[in-house]
């Protein structure tokens, strides 16, 4: 395990608390749902169990009444009010709280210590909790495990307990767990009817390592708990044991398997058994003579006990191959999971690595084309796709759907809309787009500005909005879709949107933008982005102090990202966000111009004409062309470049597109498509326009990544500099 | 965390005190080490143990098991609750052969 226990029981404590957010909150709309109440108490008890394994007492002890009050609703004695349901959400963010005290290993502050008491008198006034903490109401109601005795049937062992078998490996206590957790994490589910500490070293003191674990514990564990349940309390160990559990009353073949097992102990396993009360004596000398009569006829070699079983007769083979692929698919279970937790930054290795060998695979390409050997390229388009296939699935890797991050903005609308007393409805759409998980993470923040806003400036008060005709419930929107290779995120609201007179009046009472100077409606709206401005009337604790929106497009334009607004006054507002889909790999389209290579992302492009059919009067540098009736701005990348050649006489333009805006770039040669794996460009090279990075070439050579989004810009900022006689000022708030 | 005093005919008398856990382990292997070399019997108390982790508990029950082969006589003559509740879980109270009073041992 590369990173700390504790951090994978943080990680999974979050999903829990998300997932137990997630059911509160769809209770609220369906209450009584059996599902979804059976949901939140797994929630809760696996947050509990895993703080067990750990010993974050603080955190048992306060899930342990919360999980108590979640059974009796499961059990139908209490009811599910609303006041509880808030409740419970206020206690879903105190474990919060506490997950994260007991992972940093920082003492509880004593307003934390204070809240803990609120919430804790508050769930006991709906339910009469015990105060007796887990230990004593966890405890099952189970007789003391009964003496074997009397007849003992031939197959079965007479035995009500649980047999738990573990061996750690020599790294656990190394990795921060030690054996003593899990017992005691044991005696909370059922009662150790008789633990035998295994000592397995085999050295003497003085050559042990002192942080070796040379311990072995044997269970008889008397306990209501499923496999399952039991198995699970050892899920932060599953690498570092070997796990045995063996059910109540379980065959006896299924205890020879164990002697078996533990081959260069069982002289000492066998008496161990028969201590737990696991075997009798008799079991374990029938179990014994078997194996050893077994090794003895098969001359020092140890055949496997099945074939005994079945040599002597015993038992069908049938049976026993049964009981064998039985076993081998209930180990399978305890290693198979639906989903793995790796570290991001092995991910981040594979991917470089698939981008590296993306480079290779086109240098060998190259060079099968030059040898002009039809069966080596054949074979390298074979390699081509393959490698084409794993750089995607490898890409995919770092992807996760945005849903999740939605979901939580329930929570927030929720919270706000009972502060604001408005009335307001998060509707989500596309939440199964996916998206790199860097970039959802980043996002967050300004999603959560941006709803935020919609609720407080866009959405009416209730009289307002039924003064106007609307639906008393106002609407805030997440919608999220693939668009041209990036993927857009929209926040809606039916609100009063955007009044231009306003802000425009505004801005210039600020000086953003000069008398006279008229403004197109977007770029109207864009001034709301700037540093400082505000229209609200009234300054609440949410919004309203002129901060934040710029820090908005800040980070979103860090993520190559921009961000459009789009509003009807008294009908809502949409803020659309566009993403670039990933960060690591593009398909490329390589252009050169005089000696350099350029590539072009070729999602944004949009098509490549010849300047010679667009232009048909003489040499002469045009700023513009017409491309079927549409003025095209142009850019004449070998000027914006420096390059000090000749102009060659068949020119091409590059049309790119990126939102709404089409620009055309002027290049010498087109080359053709490029899979490409982008290079950040070093820390000097970050501030410099119009380009995203670099790669290599399957020659070698160095090739510029474009950065079309930032291309356009300087096309759209030189025009309207130029147009409109603009002052600096403006051309600055206008697109910046 | 460890101190040890001769006492008659070769015997010694350790003390051990504060936390027990893998940070202190291999400091207790040495302590542990240097005592039993020299000598004949050694008692242990414990009482004033405030945590005990498997690692040093493993050591103490190596150290037992030497000596026993050794023919020399090693104990546990007082306990912390720390310390009792560690010998509870392991169901190793008989272990190291010295008297406990306790009651949760008893109902095993």
């Amino acid at each position: 395990m590369a990173e700390r226990p504790q951090d994978t029981f943080f990680e999974e404590s979050n999903e829990m608390l998300a997932a137990m957010e997630n059911a509160l909150l769809a209770l609220e709309q369906a209450p009584g749902d059996a599902d979804l109440i059976n949901s939140l108490f797994r929630s809760v008890h696996t947050i509990k169990g895993t703080a067990g394994v750990f010993g974050f007492d603080g955190v048992v002890s306060f899930t342990h009444v919360v999980e108590s009050a979640l059974d009796k609703v499961r059990a139908g004695e209490l009811e599910l009010t609303s006041e509880l349901n808030t409740l419970l959400l206020s206690c879903r963010d105190h474990i919060a709280v506490l997950v994260r005290h007991a992972v940093e290993d920082s003492v509880v502050s004593d307003a934390a210590a204070a809240r803990d008491r609120e919430l804790l008198a508050e769930l006991r006034q709906f339910a009469s909790v015990s105060t007796q903490g887990a230990v004593a109401a966890v405890a099952p109601e189970v007789k003391p495990a009964a003496k074997t005795g009397g007849v003992v049937p031939s197959v079965g062992v007479n035995n009500k307990n649980w047999h738990i078998s573990l061996r750690f490996s020599p790294e656990v206590l190394r990795h921060g767990m030690d054996p003593l957790s899990f017992l005691r994490y044991l005696t909370r589910m059922g009662e150790l009817a008789k633990v035998i500490f295994v000592n397995l070293c085999n050295c003497s003191l003085q050559e042990m390592d002192a942080e070796t674990c040379y311990t072995g514990l044997e269970i008889s564990f008397c306990s209501d708990a499923d496999r399952e349940k039991i198995e699970r309390v050892f899920d932060f160990v599953r690498e570092d044991c070997r796990l045995v559990v063996l059910p109540p009353r379980a065959k006896i073949e299924e205890y020879l398997a164990l002697i078996e097992k533990m081959d260069n102990e069982q002289d000492r396993i066998g008496e161990m058994l028969v201590r737990c009360g696991a075997l009798t004596q008799r079991e374990l000398e029938e179990a014994l003579s078997l194996q050893g009569s077994a090794r003895e006829s098969a001359e020092g070699e140890a055949p496997r006990l099945g074939e005994v079983i079945v040599d002597r007769k015993m038992v069908a083979k049938e049976v026993v191959d049964k009981a064998l692929h039985r076993q081998q698919e209930n180990q399978g279970k305890t290693v198979i999971s639906h989903s793995i937790r790796v570290d991001a930054a092995k991910l981040d290795k594979l991917v470089n690595l698939v981008g590296e060998m993306v480079i290779a695979g086109a240098s060998t390409k190259l060079i099968a084309h030059t040898l002009g050997n039809s069966r080596l390229m054949e074979s390298m388009s074979v390699m081509s796709r393959l490698v084409e296939e794993i750089r995607d699935s490898a890409l995919r890797l770092r992807m996760i759907p945005i849903g999740d991050m939605f979901n939580r903005f329930q929570r927030v609308v929720r919270d706000v809309s009972k502060e604001l007393g408005k009335n307001i409805r998060l509707e989500v759409n596309g939440g199964d787009t996916e998206l790199d998980k860097t970039v959802i993470e980043k996002i967050s923040d300004p999603l959560m500005h941006l709803v935020r806003n919609a609720m407080d400036h866009g959405l009416e008060a209730h009289a307002e909005r039924s003064a106007s005709g609307k639906e008393e419930v106002g609407t805030v929107q997440l919608n999220a879709y693939h668009d041209a290779g990036s993927i857009v995120i929209e926040v809606a609201d039916d609100g009063r949107g955007l009044d231009e007179e306003r802000i425009l009046t505004k801005a210039r009472q600020q000086g953003l933008v000069a008398e006279g100077v008229t403004l197109q409606q977007q770029d109207i709206f864009r001034l709301i982005f700037e540093p400082g401005f505000s229209t609200a009337t009234a300054v609440t604790n949410l919004s309203g102090r002129g901060v934040g929106m710029d820090v908005v497009r800040k980070n979103i334009e860090a993520l190559r990202g921009s961000v459009d607004i789009e509003s009807e006054f008294g009908q809502g507002t949409i803020i659309r966000i566009r993403l670039p889909l990933t960060l690591a790999i593009i398909d490329g389209f390589l252009v050169t111009i005089g000696e350099s290579s350029y590539v072009i992302p070729l999602d944004m492009i949009h098509e490549c004409v010849e300047m010679e059919s667009l232009v048909n009067t003489g040499s002469g540098k045009r700023k513009h062309v017409n491309l079927r009736g549409e003025v095209l701005p142009l850019l004449y990348l070998r000027d914006f470049f420096a390059i000090d050649d000749q102009r060659v006489e068949r020119e091409n333009i590059v049309v790119v597109q990126f939102g709404s805006t089409k620009a055309g770039l002027v290049v010498d040669n087109l080359i053709g498509e490029f899979q490409t794996v982008i290079k950040p460009m070093g820390r000097i090279f970050r501030d410099l326009k119009g380009v995203s990075g670099s790669t290599i070439l399957g020659s070698g050579e160095v090739a510029i990544i474009l950065d079309v989004p930032g291309l356009i810009q300087e096309v759209a900022e030189h025009n309207v500099a130029v147009s409109a006689g603009m002052n600096e000022r403006n051309a600055m708030t206008v697109w910046h | 965390m460890w101190q040890a005093k001769k006492t008659r005919q070769g015997g010694y008398a350790a003390k051990l005190s504060g936390e027990l856990n893998i940070y202190n382990a291999a400091k207790l292997k040495d302590e542990l080490m240097a005592v039993l070399e020299r000598c004949t019997s050694l008692s242990v108390d414990m009482s004033e143990v405030s945590e005990l982790d498997t690692s040093c508990f493993q050591l103490l029950v190596q150290a037992k098991k030497e000596c026993a082969k050794a023919g020399k006589d090693m104990r546990i003559t007082a306990h912390s609750p720390a310390v009792l509740e560690v010998l509870d879980l392991y169901g190793m109270e008989s272990y190291f052969g010295d008297p406990i009073i306790l009651t949760t041992a008893t109902d095993r």
